[in-house]
């Protein structure tokens, strides 16, 4: 019997060695190429942003007028502006401001949402009523738009710009949770946890959202991108960062005085706010294929 | 067995249909007006056709939804006026078990999770290795290894999560427990297996059993009296051996015909009933049995039978028995 109790155990054991979720999750995204080379962009990205000041060639902000315009070259790989500043070093000293700020501008956006979906999907009747009209309204403006009024009235800066690109995602991310809060409460285990006795909070926190975070998670990361564009452009507009600063938005609006002399100086602006809002979107396309069981094959 | 643990009383649970704005008001009325008593101890099960009301009926008792009308007593009080959340005290009392083991474990959270969230919620002040004895000592009485408390339910088969789903509704001690159709999803050779746990743990924790199933075979094995729906109605109450050697109501008779017999020398003529059951919200009228049973009269079509008890122990609501 002691034999078999041990043997039992042994099994047990080789079973743990088995990959678990997140290794089974690994491999299966890896097989999506897009997705896998989106991935390691963004976190080239994410390390650039980190360690971005101790590897720029060029002080991002020093002028040098012995080399103004100069075209891409061995000694500057992206060229120099129109104040001799090194165009690479810009670039990776921006990533720093584009990246925080459509994170930050994301990550409120996503918590308001979706404490607003969660409540508007589980408690519903007129509460729901309430809350998605709301998000009629904001959805009625086109995203920039309502950016541009909530920077008018704010005031112009990177701060604003999160506020600003935080209130155009909320009613989104509400919308979606919404949509899958219903879905969820419909299934048993709501019931069950209901039959136990849990309230509605507990019966919220901790058996509907864990449902819900995968779609959150796909929704963040192509909002990111969306977030990198809007950021980008109220930059362009003068409401965001400093035009001295090396945002790319901020770098494209400067810049476009020089589009017919010397095209590098919005091509490699241009080109990183292309690549970058791709990868993310890219990114959200593989997640969401991995984790909406409808989308698998 | 002796005192009356649970008792309903004419409890009516419609649902309203959503039509357009200038039709007639209709309802699926999915319990209509049924009184029964459980007795501590004892299992009661409750059988009939899918959609004549059985589950509707556990949930009504456990609160789940609320009852339109009619009362509901659960140890000498009733329960059926209290509000959501005072009724969330006698939760801790009557516990659920699913149909579908598969759907009624949250999917994110590990077993030893799922087990503890009852106690996190009625007992606060029990300390965590407290609650960790308590599960540990009640998984394992229900045949899971206490090397299994940190895998996810879908880790597990059928069965074992039907094991997990038990200890569940057992961890708050409750007195009675309401188990919709809890074997129906499993295989034949778990049924027995659970069906057996069950009755092992009802004789351990002193458990009183509400068992809805549409199996008669089931309800056969487990019940000490059972109860006949039809369509919202309860038609027939009887002792398990009543009901299954003496059936009196007609809709009982043609239900348990359909069994198919293990001695293939005894001939029994199975009583085919006529066609389909009626829609819920728009019974016929009188006896809502009268379009498909073989004995109607005209009597049948206009008066609704009188529930009466024919015996201390059973009752039946048709004319036929009309004393």
């Amino acid at each position: 019997m002691s034999s078999l109790q041990s043997k039992s155990m042994e099994v047990e054991q080789i079973k743990i060695k088995e990959p678990g979720r997140f290794q089974q999750f690994w491999r299966s995204f890896h097989r999506k190429k897009p997705a896998v080379i989106s991935f390691y962009f963004v976190l080239l990205l994410f390390v650039i942003m980190i360690i971005g000041p101790f590897i720029t060639p060029y002080d991002a902000a020093e002028p040098d007028y012995n080399s103004l315009l100069e075209t891409p070259s061995l000694t500057h790989f992206f060229g120099t502006d129109e104040y001799g500043r090194d165009i690479l070093s810009r670039i990776i000293a921006g990533a720093k401001i584009s990246l925080s700020v459509s994170v930050s501008a994301v990550s409120l956006g996503a918590i308001i949402g979706t404490m607003l979906g969660l409540i508007s999907g589980f408690i519903g009747k007129w509460v729901d009523k309430l809350i998605m009209r709301g998000c009629d309204v904001l959805f009625a403006f086109p995203d920039l738009i309502l950016a541009i009024g909530i920077v008018a009235i704010l005031g112009p800066g990177l701060k604003n710009v999160v506020i600003a690109v935080a209130f155009f995602s909320i009613p989104s991310f509400a919308r979606i949770v919404r949509g899958a809060t219903l879905e969820v409460k419909e299934m048993l285990f709501v019931e069950a946890a209901e039959s136990i006795g849990a309230g509605r909070m507990r019966i919220m926190l901790k058996h509907i959202f864990p449902e819900t975070l995968p779609t959150i998670i796909v929704y963040f990361t192509m909002n990111v991108g969306t977030a990198i564009l809007a950021a980008a452009s109220l930059s362009f507009l003068g409401l965001g960062a400093e035009p001295s600063s090396p945002d790319w938005g901020a770098m494209l609006s400067v810049s476009r005085d020089y589009i017919g002399t010397a095209f590098h100086l919005v091509f490699f602006p241009g080109l990183i706010i292309f690549l970058t809002v791709l990868a993310f979107n890219l990114l959200g396309d593989g997640l969401r294929e991995m984790l909406d069981p409808k989308m698998k094959d | 067995m002796g005192d009356i643990l649970i008792e309903a009383t004419n409890i009516k649970k419609h649902f309203p249909l959503k039509r357009g704005w200038f039709e007639e008001k209709r309802a699926v009325r999915a319990v209509d007006g049924i009184s029964f008593q459980i007795k501590k101890g004892e299992t009661f099960g409750l059988v009939g056709e899918s959609g004549c009301g059985k589950s509707t009926t556990g949930r009504l008792l456990n609160g789940l939804i609320p009852v339109d009308s009619g009362e509901i007593t659960f140890k000498g009080k009733d329960l059926s006026k209290l509000s959501r959340k005072e009724w969330k005290k006698y939760r801790q009392k009557m516990q659920m078990v699913f149909q579908d083991p598969f759907a009624s474990l949250s999917p994110r959270m590990k077993i030893k999770d799922i087990l503890k969230e009852p106690l996190d919620i009625h007992f606060k002040q029990m300390n965590s290795k407290e609650k960790d004895t308590l599960v540990m000592n009640l998984l394992e009485k229900c045949g899971i290894s206490e090397f299994h408390l940190n895998k996810y339910p879908h880790e597990f088969s059928g069965g074992q999560r039907q094991r997990i789903g038990i200890a569940r509704a057992l961890i708050l001690q409750p007195d009675l427990i309401i188990a919709d159709e809890p074997v129906s999803a499993l295989d034949v050779s778990i049924q027995s297996q659970i069906l057996n746990l069950m009755k092992d743990l009802q004789k351990e924790f002193d458990l009183t059993y509400l068992f809805i199933s549409h199996d008669l075979s089931v309800v056969e094995h487990i019940s000490d009296r059972v109860g006949v729906m039809y369509l919202g109605d309860l038609v027939e109450v009887a002792t398990k051996e009543k009901i299954f050697t003496d059936p009196k109501h007609p809709y009982t008779q043609a239900l348990l015909s359909s069994i198919p017999q293990m001695d293939p020398t005894v001939k029994r003529e199975p009583i085919i009933l006529s066609g389909e059951i009626p829609s819920a919200d728009n019974p016929p009228t009188g006896c809502k049995f009268h379009t498909r049973c073989p004995f109607a009269t005209d009597e049948c079509k206009q008066k609704v039978p009188d529930k009466q008890n024919i015996d201390d122990d059973q009752m039946v609501a048709c004319h036929l028995y009309k004393s």
